[in-house]
């Protein structure tokens, strides 16, 4: 029996029938991204706060057009508000935001664990907008979503990842999810962003520094950001980066022919990414974005709705669209 | 006076395992022996309890002057007598740090009123800063009884020599908190699978290891008293076991969280968060074995209290500590003596004779030693509630921990200070 999920911290806590439902609610949203008139009202008088204490442009904006689609208000506090910039702590800025009754709670955190911290504190479901380097689930979610439309089914590919894994939260997320779908993941970077510690968090993972060797025979390719941002280590200079590290046309040759290319965004291009590729048929960057709402509006359904989870689909059901 | 009757003496300075019973007076102890009676005296009965010298901690934090909101030497005095410790040696990174004969002498002034023995150890370097040394020798006389700049390590070994040097002509040894800072750089718990996991920045075992290492040369190098500050690697256990074949005055003391819990162990929360940081599992069974084999000199608490706001934050941003005095026996019976790695009279060696001999004292019971005692029970079932502690914080992992044994008294002086 299918658990309704209360909050939504990470991935690596949910099991693939958890997964499978999220993606499989996800789906009319899809569709209803196509619709003319792209607002419901199943979530009408709920408010939903978004609370990026870290700054964020298209997570942000996904989140509260999602919440938008579903008939929600959001209340939104954002890293340069003067409460955050007096100090204030994260647990009286939740308290105060829990003060003004939302219905929900997203959170963008640069310390990983912020989401479990305000979820503990909280009567009210919390979904994780990524922490630190910790876990990015919704975005796992989008790029799962998206191996499963173009790939026909999100079991048993061989998954590579490539640039900066230590730093990277949304490689956490994969990593656990697409583990749990018997993917065959394989990890590839500058070798101190790739620490074998790393191979503790799903079975079978392979680490190398060798890009050839990485692309060899890869389904599906996930692209990574440099994280400048959270880089404490002496940086590598982006020349290096770019001669060991960057995905480009001719690279991509070596993986197989129908690989899918996704990346969590904002690309740098010309850096970890060539424009050939990042526009390139093989290319899914522009798929996550849409399907990235998709996701969001899923998960705020149900866990701000609190529908059972067998209750008929909102965006299925042409009558609940407002006017 | 005041006359223990009944117990069952462990004196690990004679290697005494015995019943008999102790009388005391003005301070002292009086005699020794099989059935002593006095007419006047006050009668504690130790039936069934081990009776033992005075319990000293070599360190701790209690936050006065200046940090008042999370202990005062008050409160952190009477948590340590509620845990059996007789004397606790207090770390300098106060506010004001104790970097000088006035602020130890405020200390000492302000603990003269409390019931447990406070001996303040002094700053190596002005404000603990790593540059210019401290007044030592002007604070040796106002009552310290060890130098460190616990909180941070000694800055150099360049510093660390000179101040290796000064405190031995003053007879008095250096404890340093071995870290890297350029391998910690802003890391929150033990670099591995679990930090890699919970995305949290790690540090290295060898951030420890790679200073416990220089500290061992400069030992070699001034032939003077070192003492490393809770130890929670192999690696540095190895380095001060060489030190120790070569003769070395280097000794070294582990908590009882570091003996008790892992990385593993870690979640997002910070009763968790402490430095050094909580050690993997093979580090843990490497402290296990240097507190049975001698290697480990004493068992420290490293008590440090955080008022309740600093640390009700996110894991980066709370303050690294544990508190540790109420619960440093009870780990111990139950993590060493009770898992049968460690006989009882190791146990008391490492709370007694071992610290003491870090500080150059002695410690036993005989006729005109100093009265300290700790009495306690080996087997008392109770349970650890936070919120009935006696500090001031609450920041402890143990909370809700159930055990077996705790202090049942504890004498200062001939006089009962804590009775359970």
């Amino acid at each position: 029996m299918l658990e309704r999920l209360q909050h939504l911290l990470g991935i690596e806590t949910l099991d693939r029938e958890q997964i499978t439902f999220i993606l499989d609610q996800s789906k009319p949203f899809q569709e209803f991204q196509r619709h003319p008139l792209k607002k419901l009202a199943t979530l009408r008088g709920k408010t939903v706060a978004v609370a990026f204490f870290e700054p964020s442009t298209r997570t942000r904006i996904s989140f509260t057009t999602a919440a938008a689609r579903l008939g929600a208000d959001t209340m939104a506090l954002q890293a340069e508000s003067s409460s955050l910039k007096k100090g204030e702590s994260l647990l009286d800025t939740i308290r105060t935001l829990e003060a003004m009754r939302p219905d929900g709670i997203v959170i963008r955190h640069s310390s990983s664990g912020a989401p479990e911290f305000v979820a503990a504190r909280l009567e009210i479901p919390v979904l994780n907008a990524g922490d630190g380097t910790h876990e990015h689930p919704t975005q796992a979610l989008l790029d799962a979503l998206t191996i499963r439309d173009r790939k026909g089914k999100l079991d048993d590919w061989n998954v590579t990842i490539l640039g900066d894994i230590l730093h990277s939260r949304v490689a956490r997320s994969n990593i656990h999810l697409l583990g749990k779908f018997g993917a065959r993941i394989t990890l590839c970077g500058p070798p101190m962003w790739v620490p074998r510690e790393l191979d503790d968090l799903a079975r079978g993972l392979r680490r190398t520094p060798r890009i050839e060797e990485a692309l060899d025979g890869a389904d599906v390719i996930i692209v990574l950001r440099v994280q400048t941002e959270r880089i404490h280590e002496p940086a590598l200079a982006t020349e290096e980066y770019i001669l060991g590290y960057q995905l480009t046309a001719e690279r991509l040759r070596l993986a197989r022919h129908d690989a899918l290319v996704l990346h969590p965004g904002p690309m740098i291009r010309g850096l970890e990414i060539d424009s050939a590729v990042a526009d390139g048929p093989q290319s899914g960057v522009l798929d996550q974005v849409t399907n990235g709402l998709a996701v969001r509006m899923a998960l705020l359904y149900h866990l701000i709705g609190g529908a059972p989870v067998d209750a008929p689909h909102p965006a299925k059901e042409r009558s609940n669209a407002a006017d | 006076m005041l006359l223990i009757k009944n117990g069952r003496v462990l004196d690990p300075a004679t290697k005494t395992d015995a019943f008999f019973d102790v009388l005391f007076e003005g301070g002292r102890i009086l005699k020794t022996g099989a059935n002593l009676s006095a007419a006047d005296a006050e009668v504690f009965d130790a039936t069934g309890l081990i009776v033992a010298p005075g319990f000293i901690d070599l360190h701790c934090h209690l936050r006065e002057p200046g940090q008042e909101m999370s202990e005062t030497i008050e409160t952190g005095t009477s948590a340590a007598a509620r845990g059996g410790f007789t004397a606790v040696c207090c770390m300098p990174n106060t506010e004001p740090v104790n970097d000088s004969a006035s602020v130890t002498r405020g200390i000492i002034e302000r603990a003269a009123a409390s019931t447990v023995r406070v001996w303040p150890i002094g700053a190596v370097s002005v404000g603990s800063r790593g540059e210019a040394l401290a007044e030592i020798a002007a604070m040796k006389k106002a009552g310290i009884v060890a130098v460190s700049d616990d909180g941070r390590p000694v800055a150099t070994a360049r510093l660390l020599r000179q101040v290796m040097d000064y405190s031995n002509a003053l007879d008095l040894p250096v404890i340093d908190h071995c870290e890297d800072p350029s391998l910690f750089a802003g890391g929150v718990m033990r670099e591995g699978p679990r930090s890699i996991r919970l995305g949290l920045k790690g540090i290295p075992s060898q951030s420890e290891s790679i200073s416990v290492g220089r500290d061992v040369e400069v030992a070699n190098l001034t032939g003077a008293r070192l003492h490393i500050a809770h130890l929670s690697t192999f690696g540095s256990l190895e380095y001060v076991r060489f030190a120790k074949r070569m003769g070395l005055r280097v000794t070294c003391e582990v908590t009882p969280h570091h003996f008790t819990l892992i990385d593993e162990d870690v979640r997002y929360d910070t009763r968790y968060k402490m430095n050094p940081p909580l050690a993997s599992r093979k580090d843990r069974d490497a402290l296990l074995e240097g507190l049975a084999d001698g290697s480990v000199d004493a068992i420290a608490t490293d008590h440090a209290p955080h008022h309740p706001a600093s640390k009700d934050v996110e894991f980066d941003h709370a303050p690294f500590g544990v508190t540790g005095f109420e619960t440093a026996l009870s780990l111990g019976l139950s993590e060493l003596v009770h898992s049968g790695r460690l006989s009882l009279m190791r146990l008391v060696e490492l709370f007694t004779t071992g610290p003491a001999r870090v500080l150059g004292m002695e410690r036993k019971i005989a006729a005109g030693e100093v009265a300290d005692l700790t009495i306690f029970s080996v087997d008392q079932p109770w349970t650890f509630r936070a919120a009935e502690s006696l500090s001031k914080s609450r920041n402890t992992p143990f909370d809700g921990r159930a055990f077996r044994g705790a202090a049942v008294a504890t004498i200062v002086a001939g006089r009962i200070v804590f009775r359970r």
